[in-house]
């Protein structure tokens, strides 16, 4: 082994894919955030506690109901996503039109409402959510050893995001989608509900924070301030990417995971704040964010 | 003359009412309530200060003893300025628990300046008794040196002669890899390295990559609730202890093995202070507790020591007939030898350390547990006077040497 930069190449290897695989839930998140952003115009900041009921939606179907993580999979982010629905018919509605801090205040306020409630009944420190039988254990790869849940973590979501990448910009339902953003108006003409298509979009995005928090759930504790400790850096991370950017919120995510990913190994201090500022970086020279439209 | 006449009984009055007022004593539990250590201290504490009022019998010797309560979100500023308005308010006299090192560290200082009392369980530097000590502050539960002391001894005898560390980034987590450091060093061990993870860090994979790739046999974590019980979590998701590597979770409360669960957390060895299922003593003050907590949680050590340091600060109060003057409270504290049933009896030494036994402890199998939060064996016992840091060694200015 070469070593580089002090560190062994096999060392860096390590990290580089650990980065990929953090990037993955980076870009799971910001992809929702993304897509509820792009098509309405929402800063929907209870992406985070949404997150977080979703891998406790999965830990209620485990405990209570012997449910496990396969079908967990599906059921939570569904569960989520109709509660997601709820909140988008009953309030956020009433906030089209309105300036985007209205919306930010709101799903801000959502998110303290939804973690206090979870933390008053479950406790600061979680709760254990066992990895599936079928995804213990791991390969040695020879530079590193890889936990397959892992590598399932950063597969699945991969997929996920480019299904839904597909979805909005190659078919007919996306090019609906973004008609009834660009001219609600003029797409209601076409005989097409465009409040419904909306209720569903925000069902869509936070169906993801909720797949993403079934991902989540057996590697890191389930417990209430889960996603309010991820959603400033996923923030970030779709700033950098260039609101309502799909692609953009993918790249991003899995580029700044793997820059936190090095900067874990070459000065660790400065991990937390690695993507901040690049983010201040990005604003400076490109203010739309590295893949989005001109404003 | 008529002037001076009514000014006279104007101060006579208002005197007969600070006296009157002086049977007052405030108690004010700074803690954090809803971060990583909230589940170790948190309303617990609260909880814990409240049945120490209510044992204490003072309300029947004419006393009122009035409780607040504050969440210093793990941030220095935020526990100073609540610390400050406090005092300023006459809203406390005594401070207790202030889980987080940083906070505890500057919180001592404010104390010293006003002269009340700060009796601290949860934070766990061992500067509080050490380069950082007042006449103002006891340190009762537990310290950093005696957590190496107790998990650091027994592994690396245990044949664990080389250590990597991952320690959390601030006062805490630096005070526990240096004294574990030395504990290691002293048993002919050495450390191969370190990293330093954030307070609340979600993801210990590349920590504990770096730590894999040390080939070092033991791997300690300097870190402690949401942190310990992630990093635990992910050490095992990365076969670490398959791989022939040792997991020393340094400091592990009560709730973190709740939150981890036996199967991941099962033969970690730790070390308390106090263990709810020791002894009649332990569960009677445990039983008291957990009928009143939240989902029947039994305490950790660290509400056991808020318990046990109000109780026993309450008791001098009494004899010395009011808190004011904060150094006298807490000289009488140290003059009186301490009994409670959390830990039984004990005493406290010149700069301010609660001396009492310590316990090394390992999680039992999921098979082994046969009740509700029987979760741990005693594997060893280490006396009242080799758990803590000596005297000799000390380097609070208060020691006469």
């Amino acid at each position: 082994m070469i070593p580089l930069l002090g560190i062994s190449t096999q060392a860096l290897f390590g990290q580089l894919l650990l980065g990929l695989i953090n990037g993955a839930f980076y870009a799971m998140l910001s992809l929702g955030l993304a897509v509820i952003f792009g098509m309405l115009n929402i800063v929907n900041f209870a992406h985070g506690a949404l997150y977080m009921v979703g891998a406790f939606a999965a830990w209620f179907l485990l405990t209570y109901f012997h449910i496990g993580y396969w079908p967990a999979l599906i059921l939570a982010p569904l569960g989520v996503a109709l509660f997601g629905m709820v909140i988008e018919r009953t309030m956020l509605k009433r906030l089209a039109g309105l300036d985007h801090i209205y919306g930010l205040l709101l799903t801000f306020g959502l998110a303290l409402i939804i973690q206090g409630v979870f933390q008053n009944q479950f406790g600061a420190s979680g709760q254990p959510y066992p990895l599936p039988e079928q995804l213990k254990g791991g390969t040695n790869l020879g530079f590193m050893y890889l936990p397959t849940y892992r590598a399932w973590a950063v597969v699945f979501s991969l997929c996920v995001c480019l299904f839904t990448w597909f979805m909005i910009e190659k078919t007919r339902l996306g090019s609906v989608l973004r008609a009834a953003t660009e001219n609600p108006e003029l797409t209601r003409a076409f005989g097409i509900n465009v409040p419904r298509l909306i209720t569903l979009t925000y069902g869509f995005g936070v169906g993801l924070a909720a797949l993403a928090g079934v991902l989540a759930a057996p590697i890191y504790q389930v417990r209430p301030l889960m996603g309010a400790d991820f959603i400033i850096v996923v923030f970030a991370v779709v700033v950098i990417g260039g609101m309502g950017s799909i692609l953009g919120a993918i790249g991003a995510g899995f580029m700044l995971g793997i820059v936190e990913g090095l900067t874990k190994v070459f000065y660790p201090q400065a991990a937390n704040i690695v993507v901040f500022v690049i983010m201040v970086a990005v604003l400076l020279v490109k203010p739309t964010g590295l893949f989005g439209k001109k404003l | 003359m008529k002037k001076i006449l009514l000014a006279g009984v104007a101060l006579g009055v208002m005197t007969t009412c600070a006296f009157a007022a002086d049977k007052v004593v405030k108690v004010g539990v700074l803690t954090d309530g809803s971060g990583p250590y909230a589940d170790v201290g948190g309303v617990g504490s609260q909880l814990a200060a409240q049945l120490a009022i209510d044992e204490s019998g003072l309300a029947a010797k004419g006393w009122k003893v009035e409780l607040v309560y504050a969440d210093h979100l793990n941030k220095v500023d935020v526990g100073t300025s609540i610390a400050r308005e406090w005092f300023d308010q006459g809203k406390a006299d005594v401070i207790v628990d202030t889980l987080n090192s940083g906070v505890a560290l500057a919180v001592g200082q404010i104390v010293k300046d006003k002269n009340k009392v700060f009796l601290n369980s949860g934070a766990a530097s061992s500067d509080l008794t050490g380069k950082a000590c007042t006449p103002n502050q006891i340190h009762w539960t537990y310290d950093t040196y005696a957590l190496a002391n107790g998990t650091g001894k027994a592994m690396t005898k245990a044949g664990g002669d080389t250590w990597y560390f991952i320690t959390a980034d601030y006062a805490f987590g630096k005070a526990l890899e240096r004294d574990t450091t030395a504990v290691v060093a002293a048993n002919g061990g050495k450390v191969v390295g370190n990293v330093y993870a954030p307070l609340n860090n979600a993801d210990f994979s590349s920590q504990l990559l770096q730590a894999q790739s040390s080939k070092a046999k033991v791997i300690g974590l300097a870190n402690a609730g949401g942190d310990s019980a992630n990093a635990i979590k992910q050490a095992a998701e990365f076969g670490i202890t398959q791989g022939g590597q040792k997991l020393a979770a340094l400091l592990i409360f009560l709730s973190d093995v709740n939150a981890l669960g036996l199967p991941v957390a099962q033969g970690l060895e730790f070390t308390v202070t106090y263990y709810w299922d020791l002894n009649d003593d332990t569960r009677a003050f445990a039983d008291r507790f957990s009928q009143k907590s939240k989902a029947h949680a039994k305490p950790t050590m660290v509400q056991a020591g808020v318990y046990s340091s109000v109780l026993h600060y309450l008791k001098a109060v009494d004899a010395l007939g009011s808190p004011t003057d904060g150094a006298a409270v807490v000289a009488k504290m140290k003059a009186t030898p301490t009994d409670d049933q959390a830990f039984g009896k004990g005493s406290i030494r010149e700069d301010g350390r609660k001396i009492h036994p310590a316990y090394l402890l390992q999680v039992k199998t999921p098979a082994e547990s046969k009740y509700p939060w029987d979760y741990a064996k005693v594997i060893a016992t280490i006396p009242a006077d080799e758990a803590f840091r000596p005297l000799s060694q000390s380097e609070c200015p208060l020691v006469k040497k």
